[in-house]
């Protein structure tokens, strides 16, 4: 009886032991680090990156509608709350200021929230943030986002908590998470020329589409084979739609990403205007790139 | 046997109305949908001078401004009483329970519709360039309600 008890504690701790190994929180390779450190950064090219990776979704202040000057959606004072299964997500402020935002953190601290979803303190963040998305960016647009971002204006906006019911509030498990749903594979194995490729890289690497447009299951992860086939909006009523639409085109994709026009002039609503927001905002070979990814991943007049 | 079926068509007579009202036609919501449709007639107009897929012609597109100014101002407030949102009418209309929770400022996008349309209206018969100008203003307004008042497909 005595030797069952033992042996029941002792499946115990390893259980635990092998939790505590399989939830701990990455670090940055030393490939990586080398890369970071000798990228010779350049802010206006870390712009054309701030707005393909779509940030102002998500960071700038409730309220502040895609329709707004372009200084007001650089203001990252955080707020804006996201519904979930699994609870309430709110945006954080990310903006430069010291003790409110990120403005004390290193470009390595930078980057192992972005590519790998740690904090600087070695916390897990919650996959609300795409970083299973920015898991394929280069280090080279991390370094360069960075020297932009170090530009933008610091607000002191406090964030506010998440609103998550247990056991959600345990970050620690992200960890499982993670192993289940990070990878640097594309989704698209094959890119057949360097359009297709830089677009794969737009969508699968910065722009997080596939975090509304693709499925997730039932754990919130990406179902990686339905890759951008919509389903229920998981933040609301309605349906998020299979991209490409049916009978589009490529210059109808383009020309919808810059003015938010489709090809029969209805104009762009919901979460997809501030996305239209950021990617207007890109160049115009990046939305062509877009468009001729999304068409060589699913031919839309045969859907 | 037969108070079986009586009860089978008695169900069944009980269900229908719970299906019709997503049929059934309501005045308010078509007239809304009629309004988008002519929004976007004339958009397109504007929009394909604009995307270069029509040649500019100043008098076409001061007609569609015109009319996108007119459409702005057709008293269409009426068109939008309580209980015609998505939640009371699921799908028969994409209008959120928002717009009837925050109706001032549902108004005050209107007006800056209403707006847009007359900034058009002078534009767009000068020559493209000035058209090309005033597209992103447009499309902004009606995205203004968009973004916030419609829901996801």
């Amino acid at each position: 009886m005595r030797r069952l008890a033992a042996a029941i504690v002792g499946a115990g701790l390893v259980g635990l032991a092998g939790f505590w190994v399989l939830t701990r929180p990455a670090e940055l390779s030393a490939a990586t680090l080398t890369l970071l450190a000798s990228h010779p950064a350049d802010a206006a090219r870390g712009e054309a990156v701030f707005w393909a990776a779509g940030c102002a979704s998500c960071h700038a202040a409730p309220g502040v509608a895609a329709s707004a000057p372009v200084d007001q959606r650089l203001i990252l004072a955080g707020g804006r709350r996201f519904a979930s299964p699994f609870g309430t997500f709110t945006a954080p402020n990310v903006s430069m200021h010291p003790t409110a935002g990120i403005g004390t953190w290193t470009l390595a601290q930078f980057a192992r929230a972005l590519l790998l979803g740690v904090s600087p303190e070695g916390a897990h963040y919650y996959p609300a943030f795409p970083y299973t998305t920015y898991a394929h960016a280069t280090a080279t647009d991390v370094a360069d986002l960075w020297a932009f971002w170090q530009g933008l204006p610091a607000v002191d906006t406090p964030s506010q908590p998440h609103d998550l019911g247990f056991p959600f509030t345990l970050r620690r498990g992200l960890g499982l998470w993670k192993l289940l749903n990070l990878s640097d594979e594309f989704v698209m194995t094959e890119a057949s020329d360097p359009v297709i490729e830089r677009g794969r890289y737009l969508v699968e690497a910065l722009g997080h589409c596939g975090e509304c447009h693709t499925p997730r299951d039932a754990l919130g992860g990406l179902q990686r084979d339905n890759w951008l086939a919509g389903g229920p909006n998981p933040a609301g009523q309605g349906r998020i739609p299979t991209v490409p639409p049916q009978g589009w085109g490529a210059s109808d994709i383009a020309n919808y990403l810059q003015s938010g026009f489709t090809p029969s002039f209805d104009v762009v609503g919901g979460e997809m205007a501030d996305v239209v927001a950021n990617i207007g905002r890109i160049a115009p070979e990046d939305r062509a790139a877009i468009a001729a990814y999304l068409l060589a991943l699913r031919s839309s007049p045969s859907l | 046997m037969h108070r079986t079926l009586t009860a089978l068509l008695a169900t069944a007579f009980l269900a229908l109305p719970s299906v019709a009202p997503a049929q059934d036609a309501n005045p308010n919501v078509t007239a809304r949908k009629a309004m988008m449709g002519l929004y976007a007639y004339n958009l397109g107009v504007l929009g394909g001078m604009a995307q270069g897929q029509m040649p500019y012609d100043a008098d076409l597109a001061r007609s569609a401004a015109t009319s996108l100014f007119h459409l702005s101002r057709s008293g269409s407030a009426r068109m939008w009483p309580a209980g015609t949102d998505a939640t009371a009418m699921p799908g028969a209309t994409r209008a959120l329970p928002a717009i009837w929770e925050n109706m001032p400022d549902f108004g005050a996008r209107a007006g800056a519709l209403a707006a847009a349309t007359e900034a058009m209206m002078a534009a767009a018969g000068t020559d493209l360039a000035s058209l090309q100008g005033a597209m992103a203003g447009l499309g902004g307004a009606c995205g203004g309600c968009h973004q916030t008042y419609r829901m996801a497909q």
